[in-house]
């Protein structure tokens, strides 16, 4: 177990859970994964900053820890929109109508897949399975799981946000 | 104790150590086997798939690089299926990049455009990629152009287990995989890169070269290797 | 804890269920959740307290019953009364009808194809239990199992009586399970992992999940089974990031049970110690494959490396590793209970037990079923699932990325991991799609095989460029602008990336197109030469003036 520790990158309270997470596990290398998550929870996707303290900490080089960054799908190096749609494209969905929601989505924001919005507001993501095949097609909003949904009504939620 | 194996090879009688694998055996009995991403002194991952052989009993190609022998093996190394598919490989890395060898550094002296050559790529039927990739030639002797690179990783294995400074890694997957140096960023402002040019002289294209070449002029020189991958050995 | 303590707790679990006259389990699977199945359980529990009646009945949460489309599902026990579509607004009319007739229009019958043609083993709970209650799992008789093992068994003995069962892997392979711990057991370390590979990643599959999340205890307990048969001492449940329920369940399972002895040091006063952690995938399909998750829990890319070594061998840290899958795992206690011969009887001569699969796609009744292998893809496609009125049926699509469509003619043969295979298609972990007509087979192996480009990991050449020349071709013979020179390259590459790529995700990405072009090559050949799709699902710009 490594016992020096490399001070927080700042007085942002938030470090001290990815502080955590990693003296759970030893600062061994091997939790680098368990810290990114740690980290991308806490601030909402991984800067630079974030990547040098795990792998500082971690004792890991930085070009690794860079390579499993961009390597897994749930780690973002940029921050996301206030409000995240996410559309799921597994095969249940996406033969029940999921890329028809896609499209409605991308032309109603003006963005594409793993895009966010100008204003910040709404970052648009693509799923490979969700896992509730049974209410394909499905989207997530914020979190909220919505099934059996069609394109407009997929838009209205959006569109929601905007004036929230 | 070692136990030394009697095995075939190309129906040819070989025989060899428990500890080594095809590769190193069909070579001691005069058998070369195509190989890109494999290279003495360093670990073997088994990617570029080229030393895939088939063995007498297995349903499935093996890569030679990283299948130790077995006593009694018999193990053909150049059937035309065999020569088929790497064919099929080679051409697949010429249509994934941009390889345009009457203008690069290491025309003629480079490992890829010799193994086409070697197993009769003389066309490419694959439709190309033409992918944008970028140049990196921030660092003050050396150079590294993507379009040229094949992802073979020696770049990223000898920098990590030879000089231990880990400088390379890939970033991202599939056909969006690149090779960068620490946090993506160029390689002239990289703090972990010793410039010691090892990556340079094992990179078997002309994607990473020493600045000043003209077409043709960058020879790789990695006899250093072998050397140094031995007194590591011998230290340990 | 020893098996009067575990007897103890397990009666006072049970009296404290039978206390009440009735119990209303409100489903929390992702499904029922999804549909607001919480605010159902919130409204129950209300209107129960208004009432003054939480005496006599209770109202807890359960696990998935499988049909998720008729969510959020609410079932009355002891009364074995089944409700569908249950609303907020429904409670009052629900609490009234306790002691009274059945609400008619939310009652839904159990004696449709659907439940009665299923056969339960690994989802034998069927929702039964609440999945937060280390308790409630003890009251079915979890646990003692482990127990009795501990106390009775050698770990070659349970070794044996898993060979004789003849369960093999659930991940796909279908690699004899027993075989596969003797090796870990006999392998010479002083160090051995178990690792539980939670990684369900196929598109339309969420078998895996329902299990992590209804019955996280037996999962548990199979894996603490299986480290005591091989000697390990420590293990891993890797789980992907995408399942956070699934998670959180875990995670208080793996808590409880350190609580009450059952993972930690000396577990049940014997000398077996276990210790077990959670990983987090996230999101990377490849990591299914054994050898990237290793790679993904000792925190670096997922890539795979060849095999031979086997992880049985030469697992995580260089340490022999058995690796099995969560279905898997779930029927580890049913076949330890019961025996290895008794599981042997069900299923087919090589395929032993039941299979979970997720049936979606076009037919009526989506969700999770079980049932026995050698049961015929028609009975599940027709009788289980239904096609919807007005539907025609083209192919069933069963093993994920790495499977293939199977056509009418072959919906008789049995499902079992032979069976499927001659077909052309594979059992996979348990994903099957119902396609109708309005499916158009040249888009849906393209689809599949833009997964695999996407999912491909880049380590070796011919997945990482392989898939993506294959979906290249299949674009441009979907927008009616391939030759049959491009076709007959199509079937050179899926030749080449199937037998010269590093891992099964590579070698099983040309899978979809062959089996489409071997059962529906006329659609391929519509769209290459007369320029239309059949479906009329791509759209295809006719050139003008010709």
């Amino acid at each position: 177990m490594r016992t020096k520790t490399t001070a927080l990158p700042s007085e942002d309270k938030r470090w001290r859970i990815v502080m955590a997470t990693m003296r759970k596990h030893g600062f061994a290398p091997d939790a680098l994964i368990e810290t990114l998550h740690s980290a991308q929870e806490a601030f909402g996707y991984l800067d630079d900053v974030a990547l040098r303290y795990a792998a500082d900490s971690l004792g890991i080089p930085i070009s690794r820890v860079y390579g499993v960054a961009t390597f897994y799908n749930l780690f973002t190096l940029k921050p996301q929109g206030e409000h995240t749609c996410v559309v799921c494209l597994g095969t249940a969905c996406y033969i029940k109508g999921g890329p028809q929601i896609l499209s409605a989505l991308e032309q109603a924001t003006g963005i594409k897949r793993g895009e966010t919005t100008p204003d910040k507001q709404v970052s648009l993501v693509v799923a490979r399975c969700l896992g509730t095949c049974g209410l394909a097609p499905a989207c997530v909003f914020d979190g909220d799981v919505a099934g059996k949904i069609e394109p407009s009504q997929a838009v209205a939620r959006i569109k929601e946000w905007e004036t929230t | 104790m070692t136990r030394v194996f009697t095995l075939t090879i190309d129906d040819r009688e070989a025989t060899g150590r428990e500890d080594e694998t095809i590769l190193q055996v069909a070579r001691d009995h005069g058998i070369t086997i195509p190989r890109l991403c494999q290279l003495d002194g360093l670990s073997n991952i088994g990617a570029c798939r080229l030393c895939v052989v088939e063995v007498r009993g297995v349903p499935k190609l093996l890569p030679a690089c990283t299948t130790f022998i077995n006593e009694g093996m018999e193990v053909y190394t150049n059937s035309e299926r065999l020569q088929k598919y790497r064919r099929t490989i080679i051409e697949m890395l010429f249509a994934e990049g941009n390889h345009i060898c009457s203008v690069c550094v290491a025309n003629g002296h480079c490992e890829l455009q010799s193994m086409a050559i070697q197993l009769g790529v003389d066309h490419i039927s694959l439709p190309y990629f033409y992918p944008k990739r970028t140049v990196d030639a921030s660092h003050e002797r050396y150079a590294l152009d993507r379009n040229r690179c094949i992802l073979c990783t020696r770049c990223v294995r000898v920098c990590a287990e030879i000089e231990g400074a880990h400088t390379w890694d890939l970033m991202a997957r599939g056909s969006q995989t690149t090779v960068i140096t620490d946090l993506h960023q160029p390689w002239g402002t990289s703090e972990s890169c010793t410039s010691c040019g090892k990556c340079v002289q094992v990179c078997p294209t002309g994607a990473l070269f020493e600045k000043g070449n003209a077409v043709g002029e960058m020879t790789k020189h990695n006899s250093f290797l072998k050397t140094l991958a031995e007194m590591r050995e011998n230290d340990k | 804890m020893n098996t009067d303590e575990l007897h103890e707790l397990a009666t006072a679990a049970k009296e404290a269920q039978t206390a009440f006259d009735h119990r209303i389990i409100v489903c929390s699977g992702t499904g029922c959740q999804s549909l607001q199945s919480e605010q159902v359980y919130e409204s129950i529990e209300g209107e129960l307290k208004s009432r003054g009646i939480g005496h006599r009945c209770s109202v807890v949460h359960g696990g998935c019953r499988g049909l998720c489309e008729a969510g959020p599902l609410v079932s009355v026990e002891p009364d074995h009364l089944l409700y569908q579509g249950v609303k907020t607004d429904d409670a009052p009319e629900l609490v009234d009808s306790l002691d009274a007739a059945p609400v008619e229009r939310l009652t839904l019958d159990v004696s449709i194809p659907f439940f009665s043609r299923q056969k339960k083993i690994v989802l034998e709970h069927n929702g039964m239990i609440d999945p937060e209650s280390i308790e409630s799992y003890m009251a079915t008789g979890g646990y003692s199992t482990l127990v009795r093992i501990l106390a009775e068994l050698t770990p070659a003995q349970v070794i044996e009586q898993l060979t004789k069962s003849g369960l093999r892997g659930r991940g796909g392979a279908g690699y004899s399970t027993g075989l596969k711990w003797n090796t870990v057991a006999k392998a010479v370390a002083n160090h051995r992992y178990v690792v539980c590979n939670g990684d369900e990643g196929d598109p339309g599959a969420f078998m895996d999940r329902s299990v992590m999340e209804d019955v996280p205890h037996q999962l548990i307990e199979g894996m603490l089974i299986a480290a005591y048969a091989v000697g390990a001492d420590a293990g891993y449940l890797y789980v992907r990031a995408e399942y956070p329920l699934a998670v959180k369940r875990l995670r208080r399972a793996i808590r409880q049970a350190e609580k009450h002895g059952l993972l930690g040091h000396d577990i049940c006063g014997t000398r077996f110690s276990f210790k077990l952690d959670i990983r987090l995938g996230a999101g990377a399909f490849v990591c299914g494959e054994e050898t990237a998750l290793i790679a993904s829990i000792e925190g670096r890319r997922g890539t795979p490396r060849p095999r031979p070594p086997y992880p049985a061998a030469h697992g995580i840290w260089g340490y022999p590793t058995l690796i099995n899958n969560v279905e898997t795992f779930a029927n580890i206690v049913p076949v330890l209970r019961e025996g290895g011969e008794w599981f042997s009887t069900i299923g087919t001569e090589r395929s032993k037990g039941t299979k979970v699969f997720a049936l979606t796609g076009s037919v009526s009744h989506t969700g999770l079923i079980e049932v026995p292998m050698g049961i015929t893809l028609r009975e599940i496609v027709y009788e289980i699932g239904g096609l919807p009125p007005g539907k025609r049926f083209k192919a069933v699509q069963t093993g994920g990325p790495s499977g293939g469509c199977i056509p009418a003619e072959h919906l008789d043969i049995p499902v079992d991991y032979e069976s499927l295979a001659q077909v052309g298609s594979f059992m996979g972990s348990g994903g099957m799609i119902v396609i109708d007509e309005s499916a158009c087979m040249v888009d849906v192996a393209k689809f599949f095989m833009e997964f695999c480009m996407s999912e491909s990991c880049g380590k070796c050449i011919p997945c990482r460029v392989g898939t993506a020349e294959m979906y290249h071709l299949l674009d441009k013979i979907t927008l009616g602008e391939a030759t049959l020179d491009d076709l007959a390259m199509l079937e050179d590459l899926a030749d080449v990336v199937k037998h010269s790529s590093l891992c099964g995700l590579g070698q099983g990405s040309p899978n979809p197109v062959v089996s489409t072009l071997r059962y529906f090559r006329s659609e391929y050949l519509a769209h290459i030469v007369d320029k239309t799709c059949p479906a009329g699902v791509c759209t295809i710009h006719q050139e003008v003036g010709v």
